[in-house]
């Protein structure tokens, strides 16, 4: 079978791919994979938008709307109620009118009042990452008079609050928990699982008990009891640390793992004893050689766990016990949806959950991506 | 011709427990090509290692004849090894796995002059240019990947690799052997032709018995980790005394169909 | 005509990568007799695995067989085209292991690690035939001991890790047989052995031929190996036939350059004080690249030479063409 894999890519490797560095071949397998690359997309618009929440969100976090409690997602429309086209969209605001029977709220498009998109407008002001006063946002509906109207696109909470705004506020959280603790994780792995796999020995039995130990602990129970020890004093900002910490306690045994493996296989490579019989010092075999060789795989790895890190952070949140109002994360926003009457009467309280559905999906896709660009064995096209 | 380069004795090295190489002891003498043949599990590139301190032996002496007289390789700490890695060098058998993918050709031919301390990039330079001369590689592979090249290509990429330092001794561990045919009779071609140029003198590990007894000067036989015979090439292939030697000839097909193939059985060899 | 067992006429197989197009095979002309060794022998990527694959229809995408046709013609049923053959034509399966069995170059890979030896050998049986399992056991048995593995009865229930490497190639050689095949493709099947094992499987596959009188198609890059097994040498490069011709003719008297270049590349047969000629060298600058067609000599062989380099041979001037 080898003679095919040798027939594919010997006889005529083209010149021009013969020129090509390892990471630019690796970007070529990687755009093969079309899922991935729009995950990948997706992800950096996610990160970017939730980055800018205060500019892409129509309202604050804690905006109150009380002319719409619990109101249903708005639309968006070009033909008004006559069928006149407008070029500007625009979205009818509601009207509360209560079922006699059975007190049930309903809320009525009400053709009277009108609004109208602007773009890049001035709205509501907000204080951009605590560092200064803005009131620029991505969209404002006004109505015919220059005022300002409301809109909300995934609907509004038990409060008035905008659903999307505080989407998008609570993606901050939860999607800068899950790479701040891979960031953590990989840190404590590679430096960890580095030692075990260079040096060896006693050093590595220890790392490989302490790994052990931790990967036997059952994790939710202690999460549960050291997110719970968390002070209740603590300002939002450090309980926000301190489950970054707990999740990427936990989190870095495996890649400690994964790191001490590829070392102690790297450790015996051709190549590796090559660079020692020239002559090559430790640190030079360990920089020069090694780990420019186990990195792809690693990042790899660590982008397959950030979906880890982001469930662990909206699963400890929906318990109640990880972050807690007034943050919002992606988790609180889905405890305040933890009812029945919620699916039933105002299912677009859930949407945060579609949203951790898909942060989590497009972080599996990217790596699996990321798997196949990082396999130097992978060069031909045999899919 | 009667320099001894390598004197080795008593050599032992196991893996767990169980020996890989037992009681080794043989010279090596300069600009001569010794082969080392077995077959798998006989020890042969545990021993071509353990010379070269890729792997610590157990036990034993190794002394090598520097530039600065003979020293017992096997006494020396690591780091007093660096001045020798220029003396001797090694040639590995997967010309895939003994290049660093990441790498450019000349990041890995310019390495080993790096860590021995040729400062001026010019100079650097003027010596990979040469040595590509001296391996017959062209001058524009240098700011490629080792992925570009073929088999044969990566395999004289190793050895420029090798040969920078100018050693004294080089260490090919089965070197031609993943190679086809036609690439493997210029790889040997070459080996034999940097040898008269530079004066080399080579350890040849090899299971290729027809190759041994192409390049080889004198051989020795290795079974389970023992040395089993020794001599030159024309003794032990044409009047083997050991019966592990005996064997092991008899198992070579000819490529003439006239010559069939008659191997002695083992167990009638006692092995 | 000669009795062929498989007759292959210009079969060609592409590879698609983003590379681009590979030819893998590009018309590729030559039969196997029945009851004969006839071995393939090439460099890498002169395609002769993929031929073999293809005779046993295992080229998947991004492969493709893009011209011509196998002609098999069993003893037991009709003559059939295995390239015509639908993709689930039960045929097939029928093929695969029973009318042809194949060899790997790998005796680790080719064995399951967690199956008793008897039940891997037996299952070929019990795909391929109604019998019972104790029946099909004792078959396999029958097949072990005929391959050469002593002490049956017990060595019949280890697992192939508690087996040598020989040994191993001898149950997948027994695998391979134990359903009588009409013809056994070998793929390199002592390359990965040492000497003195390869020695004893050469042997034994000789031994076994001879014995049940089925057809082999040997697939290796070892001159040494193709002179001691074959009657017919087949010779292949960039996925083409060069040379076709009984085992005397083409290691003793190679017509074409390029095998004349094999021969002299081999340090076995140069003297050892004497540079080896690489294929090059011999080769000069004749065209060996462009696909000639087969031209049948008035020996019997068949070069692939533009028609310049034919002028110094004598050409059998006959109606069969190839």
């Amino acid at each position: 079978m080898s003679d095919v894999a040798q027939a594919t890519i010997a006889p005529e490797s083209p010149a021009q791919q013969a020129l090509l560095t390892p990471s630019q071949l690796a970007w070529k397998r990687f755009k093969r994979h079309r899922l991935a690359l729009i995950s990948g997309l997706f992800l950096v618009i996610l990160y970017l938008i939730t980055g800018f929440a205060e500019f892409f969100a129509p309202y604050e976090k804690t905006t109150r709307n009380i002319k719409a409690i619990y109101a249903p997602p708005m639309s968006i429309d070009f033909f008004d109620t006559e069928g006149n086209f407008q070029f500007r969209p625009f979205t009818y605001g509601y009207t509360l009118t209560i079922d006699e029977v059975t007190w049930a709220r309903k809320y009525i498009e009400d053709p009277k009042q009108k609004f109208d998109f602007y773009f890049f407008s001035r709205g509501e002001s907000y204080e951009f990452w605590n560092l200064f006063k803005a009131d620029f946002h991505f969209f404002v509906v006004k109505d015919e008079d220059g005022r300002l109207g409301y809109f909300h696109l995934l609907g509004t909470d038990q409060l008035g609050r905008d659903v999307l705004s505080r989407v998008l506020y609570g993606g901050r959280v939860s999607l800068s928990i899950g790479l701040i603790g891979i960031g953590l994780t990989l840190f404590l792995g590679v430096l960890l699982g580095g030692f075990a796999g260079y040096i060896g020995g006693f050093v590595d039995r220890v790392v490989q008990r302490i790994i052990e130990v931790i990967q036997s602990l059952p994790t939710l129970p202690l999460w549960m009891s050291l997110t719970a020890a968390l002070p209740a004093h603590w300002s939002s900002i450090r309980v926000y640390f301190g489950v970054t910490l707990i999740l990427s306690f936990f989190g870095w045994t495996a890649l400690a793992r994964q790191v001490r493996g590829r070392f102690l296989a790297l450790r015996d490579e051709d190549f590796i004893v090559a660079a020692r019989l020239i002559g090559g010092g430790n640190t030079r075999v360990i920089f020069k050689h090694m780990m420019p060789n186990f990195m792809s795989h690693t990042i790899t790895t660590a982008t397959l766990a950030v979906p880890g890190m982001i469930l662990g952070e909206t699963a400890l949140s929906f318990l109640g016990i990880g972050l807690r109002p007034p943050i919002v994360s992606w988790g609180v926003l889905m405890k305040e949806a933890q009812n029945y009457q919620v699916i039933v009467m105002t299912p677009w309280i859930l949407f945060p959950g579609l949203f951790v559905v898909l942060a989590v999906m497009a972080y599996n896709l990217l790596g699996d991506g990321l798997r196949d660009a990082a396999d130097p064995h992978n060069i031909g096209g045999l899919k | 011709m009667n320099d001894v380069v390598l004197k080795v004795r008593d050599l032992n090295k196991s893996f767990d427990g169980v020996p890989a190489i037992q009681d080794i002891s043989f010279d090596l003498f300069r600009a001569e090509t010794l082969g080392i043949v077995g077959e798998s599990g006989s020890g042969k590139t545990t021993l071509a290692r353990c010379i070269l301190r890729a792997i610590e032996p157990d036990s034993g002496h190794v002394e090598f004849l520097s530039d600065d007289g003979k020293v017992d390789l096997l006494k020396l700490r690591h780091k007093a090894m660096l001045p020798l890695r220029r003396e001797m060098q090694m040639v590995f058998q997967d010309p895939y796995a003994s290049l660093n993918p990441r790498m450019t050709v000349r990041e890995i031919i310019e390495e080993p002059l790096v860590i021995h301390g040729v400062k001026s990039k010019a100079k650097r330079l003027e010596r990979i240019r040469e040595i590509l001369d001296l391996v017959q590689l062209d001058h524009d592979s240098l700011y490629r990947f080792p992925h570009a090249f073929s088999g044969g290509q990566r395999q004289r990429i190793g050895i420029a690799r090798a040969l920078i330092l100018r050693p004294k001794m080089v260490v090919c561990d089965e070197t031609v052997s993943a190679l086809d045919v036609s690439v493997q009779a210029q790889i040997i071609n070459l080996l034999e032709d940097l040898q008269r140029e530079l004066h080399l003198t080579y350890m040849f590990v090899a299971h290729d018995l027809a190759v041994v007894r192409h390049i080889c000067d004198r051989v020795l036989v290795m079974h389970r980790g023992k040395v089993v015979e020794s001599g030159t090439i024309d003794q032990v292939f044409d009047h083997p005394q050991q019966n592990y030697t005996k064997l092991l000839l008899s198992a070579i097909p000819s490529p003439d169909p006239d010559v069939r193939l008659n191997p002695l059985d083992r167990r009638t060899l006692g092995l | 005509m000669t009795d062929n067992v498989l007759e292959i006429r210009d079969l060609g197989v592409e590879f698609k990568t983003d590379t681009g197009t590979t030819n893998a095979l590009r018309g590729v002309n030559f039969d196997v007799p029945r009851g004969k060794v006839t071995a393939i022998v090439g460099e890498s990527g002169s395609g002769k695995s993929v031929t073999a694959n293809c005779i046993m229809r295992l080229i998947q995408r991004p492969g493709r067989i893009t011209s011509g046709s196998i002609l098999f013609n069993p003893t037991s049923t009709e003559s059939f085209d295995i390239v015509a053959l639908p993709d689930k034509d039960s045929l097939i399966y029928e093929l695969r292991g029973g009318l042809i069995s194949m060899v790997f170059q790998e005796p680790m890979t080719a064995l399951s690690p967690v199956h008793k030896v008897g039940d891997q050998v037996s299952e070929a049986i019990l795909c391929h035939r109604n019998v019972s399992k104790a029946e099909a056991w004792e078959e396999a048995a029958e097949m072990l001991n005929h391959v050469g593995i002593e002490d049956v009865s017990r060595r019949i229930n280890m697992y192939p890790f508690e087996f040598s490497g020989g040994m191993r190639q001898r149950v997948v050689i027994a695998t391979a047989l134990v359903c009588h095949p009409e013809v056994l493709i070998c793929d390199e099947p002592t390359t990965a052995l040492d000497v003195t094992i390869q020695a004893e499987i050469l042997t034994l596959i000789k031994r076994l031929q001879t014995e049940l009188n089925n057809s082999i198609l040997f697939i290796t890059h070892d001159i040494g190996v193709v002179a001691q097994i074959s009657d017919y040498v087949v010779v292949m490069y960039q996925g083409r036939v060069l040379e076709i011709g009984s085992t005397h003719q083409v290691l003793k008297d190679p017509k074409h350059p390029y095998t004349q270049g094999l021969l002299a590349a081999i340090p076995g047969i140069a003297p050892p004080d004497q540079r080896l000629s690489t294929i090059s060298d011999v080769v000069g600058d004749i065209d060996i690249t462009t696909a000639y067609p087969l031209t049948t000599l008035s020996d019997g062989r068949k070069v692939s030479l533009p028609q310049e380099a034919l002028r110094k041979f004598s050409i059998r001037r006959t109606s069969e063409t190839l």
